[in-house]
């Protein structure tokens, strides 16, 4: 006797605790491999996981089996040429294919790595741990769609805190009426017909009381029909609808000057992926702008933004006046949503920090959802700074500053950016 | 006869697989093939995958290394590396068997024979499973197993737990009783005695080791003498019940983890049997369906090629050859064992007097009942099976340049072969042997290991892991001696010795040991 059971629809994640302890107990690995994979990839490719890959033998669970040596015999299938008593010279480890080493391991694979993938969910979080990140933070940078909750119309489905008290009522009454229509005609025909004999044959008592009972009857009747039911109940539905989204665009700003090394630019990245992340969230389309500077800017494409290096002095300026240019020309603001991210050691000409200031003040913090300024360095601030710091008193809603040392300081200067999303 | 084929397409139903069943449940009733009730259950690959990462268990508590064998699947898998198995089957009562379904009919047609009539009256009929295996109890106990690990992680930590069961499970394969039948295990008494024997086995252990001076015992004797007084081969078990240091819940969880060992051990010692069994009646079953006119010459080329495929043996030069094919081996020696009783040729009836000519159900359902694969082999293994195959025999001695061929398929190799090729199913000689020698109860607390030590084979280089997780569980040192005969050559210590001892016995804590 066979039973065949459909088994598909059961849940088939059957291992996801304990893909998550492995993940759990390799953690320090799987971080690695993904901070080597931010610094590679640009930073609008966030969308997909990523491949780890562990040395084989830091995962080898280990057993005890023998070793190679001693007097080994193995019996081997498909010989071709050798007859008893051949002597043949021992195939060195790895060549050939395998004769006389069949059964060398039964450990695993020996020491290749051991590879298999993350996904876009596992791989941001790994990004994010050194970020500190608020969880709901987190939530919103990974979560897919944002929606919002709007009314749309009444359904007799729902939970008890959305009923619709004057539809339930209204409903209710109408089956109070519709069910008891019957006998209220009845009962109000017998209501005269009683007054009738009432007055015109106040002797006959046996129809009067024939009535009376009928009356009663017809009220029991009519008092059986439920005030409210279960089918009265009306709810106010809400549906959700995917949020307006519209277009953004991001200019990367960053002082490539002499002064800032490898690192100081892998922190900087973080940072505009952050920016990045929170954008893409919100919008439907966004455009990325990089403009580096020394003593002059230029728009320049990803990989040369984070990765050739120049010397020289630094005026920031020429940045902030390329970046007026090129939002006046292409990105007129009733279509897109600005956001900017500047990053830099601090350095700057001090007769430039003014002229900075004025040109933030005037030409664009006006037209900006929000401008972010990181100063990664753990030296003294210099005048750029202190300027900056008068333009936070003036737009203290879309301007933030903050002095990076390592990664985990980057979250504070999007503070007040994630806090306006969220609540919002 | 007219053919009239069960199906002419590809696609599979239920109706189909029902079908398909039944015709194939009659056949093997002729067969007399002793089945348990099946159950035949459809899932997805990536329900297979799930199957897969928890090594054929249905239900098995959770652990970082089932996440690691289901990684390894799940990418292997989406590259296209690798197929995945056409069925998983499970040594239950009912038998459950997992059928894919990406599988066309004639896979499932082919699964159903392997599975649920050739695996199936294997784990029903053998003696090992018998033996040691309680079919009926074994969902049950697992159950309770995952219950039991997940309450300890919730009580005494993630970690703890997973640093725990990670030495046990180095130590699994020393974790079986060989020669002791051990008694059913079911899930409700598990739990009824589970309190109990946490109270009984830490008393016993105190005992064990208490040092207080019995009054007026003043014999000496009881010092000297060894203990264990017999070498135990059984090291999880006489963790549990001795281990010093260890409590209760972990107690419990060795035990867990030996009793799943020995729920193991059959299908390790029975592998070229068992899918050479079930192999041979896919193939006979089949081919019957076949000459009913039950199924069509397409259903037949699919299947002849997929049953090719499974049998394949690469020959040792070949980039693909990983050892000798169980399923090749197990498949040829049932079939030739068929076919001496069959058509015996006089060769036979000078190496296979008794059963040559007698009839072949019986005698191969004898061989399925009463072996395992060293003594099959040993038994049944014919010359033209050797010959076919082209077995040869290679002896690697390290104190020699140079391979020796010691045998080939001839007359004078044959029984060398066949006594070489037992052996190497001979899980006694597979595994090394390493008991539990000596433990010092008065002084340091230190275990000693004896590893007896065969043709000189030394122990693989994953052996000071082990120790280290040996010494976890004791909670002292560990010393392993390596012996040939009675003379010890060589000795390993954790935690090592350098120079002269430390006088005072070192613990660790189990639940911070450094691994």
């Amino acid at each position: 006797m066979s039973y065949v059971i459909d088994r598909r629809l059961n849940g088939k994640n059957k291992s996801t605790v304990n893909r998550t302890r492995f993940l759990r107990r390799y953690r320090e690995h799987i971080k690695k491999a993904v901070e080597e994979a931010v610094s590679r990839r640009s930073i609008t490719d966030m969308e997909h996981g990523e491949q780890i890959s562990i040395p084989g033998r830091d995962i080898d669970e280990p057993v005890l089996h023998h070793g190679r040596g001693g007097k080994q015999t193995t019996v081997h299938p498909g010989n071709k040429e050798f007859s008893s008593g051949d002597r043949i010279p021992r195939p060195q480890g790895g060549g050939g294919g395998g004769a006389g080493q069949g059964k060398a391991s039964n450990s695993g694979e020996g020491m290749d790595d051991f590879v298999f993938q993350i996904t876009q969910d596992e791989f941001l979080d790994f990004m994010f741990e050194d970020l500190e990140l608020p969880n709901l933070v987190k939530k919103q940078l990974t979560g897919s769609d944002t929606f919002k909750t709007v009314r749309a119309g009444i359904s007799s489905e729902g939970n008890p805190s959305r009923i619709n008290i004057i539809r339930t009522l209204r409903s209710a009454h109408a089956r109070r009426i519709a069910l008891s229509g019957g006998s209220r005609n009845k009962l109000r025909e017998v209501k005269a017909e009683l007054a009738r004999l009432r007055i015109e044959e106040p002797d006959n008592l046996g129809d009067i009381q024939a009535l009376e009972a009928e009356i009663t009857r017809l009220r029991a009747r009519i008092d059986k029909v439920p005030f409210l039911d279960t089918f009265d109940l009306k709810y106010n539905l809400l549906s959700k609808q995917p949020t307006p989204s519209s277009k953004a665009v991001m200019f990367c700003l960053m002082d490539v000057s002499g002064s800032m090394t490898q690192a100081t630019k892998d922190i900087a990245k973080r940072f505009f992926i952050l920016l990045y992340l929170f954008l893409k969230r919100n919008y439907e389309r966004i455009d990325v702008v990089f403009i580096r500077h020394h003593t002059s800017a230029r728009e320049v494409d990803e990989e040369e933004f984070f990765y050739s290096r120049e010397t020289g002095g630094t005026i920031v300026s020429s940045a902030l006046k390329l970046m007026q240019e090129i939002m006046a020309e292409r990105y007129p603001i009733n279509e897109w949503n600005l956001y900017a991210a500047q990053a830099s050691d601090g350095d700057n000409w001090n007769d430039d920090s003014p002229i900075c200031k004025d040109i933030l003040v005037r030409q664009i913090l006006p037209f900006m959802q929000y401008y972010t300024y990181v100063e990664i360095t753990p030296r003294e601030h210099q005048a750029l700074w202190y300027e900056y710091e008068q333009v936070r008193g003036m737009f203290p809603e879309s301007f933030s500053q903050q002095q990076i040392v390592s990664a985990g300081d980057i979250y504070p200067v999007f503070r007040e950016l994630f806090q306006r999303r969220l609540v919002s | 006869m007219k053919r009239q084929p069960i199906s002419t397409g590809s696609e599979w139903t239920f109706e189909l697989v029902q079908t398909y069943d039944r015709e194939i449940g009659r056949i093997a009733k002729r067969y007399a093939l002793d089945t348990y009730p099946n159950q035949i259950e459809i899932i997805t690959a990536e329900q297979m995958m799930d199957a897969y990462a928890s090594v054929g268990m249905p239900i098995g508590y959770n652990h970082w290394s089932y996440g690691k064998h289901f990684l390894h699947t799940e990418k292997n898998y989406k590259r296209g590396q690798m197929g995945l198995a056409y069925e998983i089957v499970i040594n239950s009562d009912p038998c459950i068997a997992y059928l894919m379904e990406e599988n066309t009919i004639t896979m499932q047609a082919l699964v159903i024979a392997h599975a649920c009539y050739g695996h199936n009256s294997f784990f029903k009929g053998n003696y090992l499973f018998r033996t040691w295996t309680d079919a009926s109890s074994i969902i049950d106990y697992l159950v309770f197993a995952k219950q039991y690990i997940t309450q300890c992680e919730e009580r005494h930590g993630i970690d703890a737990v997973e640093d725990l069961l990670d030495s046990c499970h180095a130590l699994m394969n020393y974790g079986v009783d060989r020669y002791k039948r051990p008694y059913p295990i079911s899930a409700e008494e598990e739990r009824r005695r589970q309190k109990e024997r946490e109270e009984l086995l830490q008393r016993q252990v105190n005992d064990l080791w208490r040092t207080i001076p019995k009054m007026g015992d003043k014999d000496k004797h009881e010092e000297d003498s060894r203990f264990p007084t017999e070498p135990q081969e059984n090291i999880l078990y006489f963790l549990e019940k001795h281990a010093p240091l260890l409590e209760p819940w972990q107690r419990e969880v060795i035990r867990i983890v030996r009793k799943i060992a020995q729920y193991f051990y059959p299908q390790r010692q029975t592998q070229v049997m068992n899918e050479g069994w079930a192999t041979f009646w896919h193939y006979t079953l089949l081919n019957d369906l076949y000459d009913e006119g039950l199924v069509t010459d397409g259903f037949m080329f699919e299947f002849l090629q997929s049953h090719s495929g499974v049998i394949y043996q690469p020959s040792f030069d070949s980039p693909y050859y990983s050892g000798i094919n169980p399923y090749t081996l197990g498949f040829s020696m049932f079939r030739d064992i068929r076919r001496i009783c069959e058509n015996p040729t006089e060769e036979d009836k000078r190496w296979f007097p008794d059963i040559a000519g007698s009839d072949w159900l019986s005698t191969v359902t004898f061989a399925m009942k009463s072996f395992k694969d060293e003594s099959f082999i040993l038994q049944f293994l014919s010359p033209k099976v050797i010959r076919d195959l082209k077995l040869f025999s290679i002896l690697d001695d390290d104190h020699r340049d140079e391979l020796e061929v010691a045998a080939i398929h001839d007359d004078r190799g044959y029984r060398l072969i066949r006594e070489q090729l037992a052996a190497q199913y001979n899980l006694g000689n597979r595994e090394p042997n390493i008991q539990i020698w000596n433990i010092n109860r008065r002084g340091d607390r230190s275990l000693t290991l004896r590893h007896t030590q065969h043709d000189r084979k030394p122990l693989g280089e994953s052996t000071e892991e082990v120790l280290k997780h040996l010494h976890r569980l004791w909670g002292f040192d560990i010393h392993l001696e390596t012996a040939q005969g009675d003379q010890i050559v060589s000795t390993q210590h954790v935690p090592p010795r350098e120079g002269h001892r430390d006088l005072d016995p070192r613990r660790t804590d189990i639940a911070i040991s450094p691994i």
